[in-house]
């Protein structure tokens, strides 16, 4: 099949080649894989959340000055992320470049703040092990905490490949999933924020 | 929609992520000034914020990930794109609701059977300290399992 001239020529550079569709279409079924998978740590810990045994309760130790941190960070890293994919559409290979490191340097103070927090609430008395409540938090929050470490990892080696190669249909296609991947972790915070803070400090006060 | 291919938005301001953006933290703030000043009911507190969890990860789909967006002229690539994502918000929901509700409202019940005195040879609940069974109804010393 021979695709290769077919496209009408605003078509962006990832979607140009068969591999580059291919890889994007199956980065969205591998999307909904990870949306099962978090969804089953969500249940776990919203099963457990009240098994405190003799520790505190969460949203005892969740903090809103905290909780607003992470998310303004994370839910702007997001959007710089679009920002990067925008200017890729325009070829504009340095306003990518740019907006992605704005947005590796928005998941890098995320984490900052994810482990700080961690610590605060590990000094507090609440450590993995302290109850079935905390192992369903550190669990669930943790791999999300995960996910965006390998994440900042991954853009990273992919941006490396830009500067090298220059945008390509292979190198775009490579960005565009990334960015993917990057907006699906904001998604996926959005939901810690609800079932796991706000409903957490909402039970907590009353 | 059947002609929107991913060619047609990128040039010029991009306006499409902007208003997500700014909707992204109307949304947020919004959702934590429901749940902490406000009197409503918890059920009510629930509804609203996940509606609006729900609403924000729509946002991002359509806003910045461009979940509609087709690689080819036919809408086939963004209806299997649409239809897969949520297909796993179906699962997701099935799975966190399905949980709660199996392990709370159900468990409620075992344990109230649990309180009666003549129970104890439950082969699942020998390792309840003997003294604490009464305490808290519900959510007391299971956390050690």
């Amino acid at each position: 099949m021979a695709h290769a001239e077919t496209h009408d020529p605003n078509t962006p550079l990832e979607y140009r080649s068969e591999t580059g569709r291919l890889n994007i279409l199956g980065f969205w079924i591998f999307l909904g894989a990870e949306i099962a998978l978090f969804a089953t740590l969500f249940a776990t810990y919203m099963v457990l959340e009240h098994r405190i045994a003799d520790g505190p309760s969460p949203g005892e130790l969740f903090e809103v000055k905290s909780l607003l941190i992470q998310t303004f960070l994370l839910l702007t890293s997001s959007f710089t992320c679009g920002l990067a994919v925008h200017e890729m559409r325009r070829q504009n290979v340095k306003g990518l470049i740019t907006w992605m490191a704005i947005t590796l340097g928005l998941g890098l103070g995320f984490l900052y703040f994810e482990i700080e927090e961690f610590l605060h609430f590990i000094h507090e008395g609440a450590n993995i092990g302290t109850s079935a409540a905390w192992s369903g938090f550190f669990v669930l929050v943790g791999t999300h905490g995960a996910h965006v470490t390998f994440g900042i990892f991954w853009v990273t080696m992919v941006l490396i490949q830009v500067a090298k190669r220059g945008l390509t249909p292979a190198t775009s296609a490579k960005v565009f999933i990334t960015s993917l991947y990057w907006h699906f972790l904001d998604v996926v915070w959005i939901f810690i924020f609800t079932a796991v803070y706000l409903m957490g400090m909402v039970m907590h006060n009353g | 929609m059947a002609s929107k291919t991913a060619a047609n938005e990128h040039h010029g301001f991009p306006w499409k992520h902007l208003i997500g953006f700014v909707l992204s933290i109307v949304l947020t703030l919004f959702a934590l000034w429901i749940a902490l000043e406000t009197d409503l009911s918890m059920t009510w507190i629930l509804i609203i914020i996940f509606g609006f969890a729900f609403l924000q990860a729509a946002l991002q789909l359509l806003m910045f990930m461009h979940v509609t967006e087709n690689s080819t002229k036919s809408n086939l690539t963004s209806r299997v794109q649409i239809g897969n994502i949520l297909f796993a918000a179906f699962v997701a929901i099935v799975i966190v609701i399905g949980s709660v509700w199996v392990m709370t409202a159900g468990h409620a019940k075992h344990d109230k059977h649990q309180h009666a005195p003549n129970t104890e040879n439950h082969e699942d609940h020998g390792d309840h300290g003997g003294g604490s069974e009464h305490d808290s109804g519900d959510h007391g010393d299971h956390g050690s399992h």
